[in-house]
């Protein structure tokens, strides 16, 4: 589960690359590119704040934060 | 070649081999060293293309908080030294499946586009800049945004706090 919250943050990143070098290389003469990547990274950590605390909590009832044993909600 | 590129290329190397070993190796204390490193080539990125602040707040927010917390959490939940499971082989012919897809899409798309070249004058990426528009509430203004991702902010830090609290303190009520 962490890898999953891992790859999620990879993923984020890869995004805030492209923003910040389009508005780089395309509209040099704007700032909007800056501003999404900033309340990206934000989200982003919120977002694993949030995933922590769930997989800390998922780990004191279920002793496993595999995917595979959280399964009472499956269906 | 000049310094530049040279630089570029090593810092493209940098994150995406990072990336790569982040997601394919096996022991999960190994996986979060690698995005480590991925996450400071990609503030190394940000500082190539002259922007600073994004450079430090990446350095700050992911290299500082999340990725400490990522590792707090893998030394809370488990034996750093543990192997994970090897995936199945059809998950991984899916994913690379996927991954194939993904890349033929984007570069079918990007093809035939040409980019087209700016001729403004590049604005000033100074903080003072930044802070002044991100603050303003004229046309290109981000005023209603920063409101609201610090409301999110505020939310998350108390779902965090409330998610974690102990049961026990819920039955005393």
């Amino acid at each position: 589960m962490i890898t999953m919250l891992m790859s999620v943050e990879l993923i984020l990143n890869s995004v805030n690359i492209n923003f910040v070098s389009f508005n780089k290389y395309l509209y040099p003469d704007k700032l909007d590119g800056v501003f999404f990547a900033i309340f990206i990274i934000t989200i982003a950590a919120a977002e694993a704040a949030v995933a922590i605390a769930i997989i800390i909590n998922l780990y004191r009832s279920h002793h496993s934060i595999d995917v595979k044993d959280a399964e009472e909600m499956r269906f | 070649m000049s310094a530049s590129a040279i630089f570029f290329y090593i810092l493209s190397i940098c994150i995406l081999g990072g990336g790569l070993l982040a997601v394919t190796s096996k022991k999960i204390f190994r996986s979060a060293i690698w995005l480590l490193f991925s996450l400071i080539g990609i503030a190394g990125l940000y500082f190539w293309m002259q922007m600073e602040f994004i450079a430090a707040v990446q350095i700050i927010v992911y290299v500082g908080g999340i990725v400490v917390l990522i590792i707090f959490s893998i030394f809370l939940t488990q034996q750093s030294g543990k192997q994970m499971a090897k995936p199945s082989a059809g998950r991984i012919v899916f994913s690379l499946l996927a991954v194939c897809i993904g890349f033929a899409l984007t570069y079918s798309l990007l093809r035939p586009y040409v980019f087209p070249t700016s001729s403004m004058a590049p604005v000033d990426m100074s903080v003072r800049n930044i802070g002044n528009q991100m603050l303003s509430t004229t046309e290109h203004g981000y005023v209603v945004p920063l409101e609201v991702v610090s409301v999110l902010l505020l939310a998350a830090m108390i779902g965090c706090i409330v998610i974690a609290m102990k049961i026990k303190t819920r039955t005393n009520e």
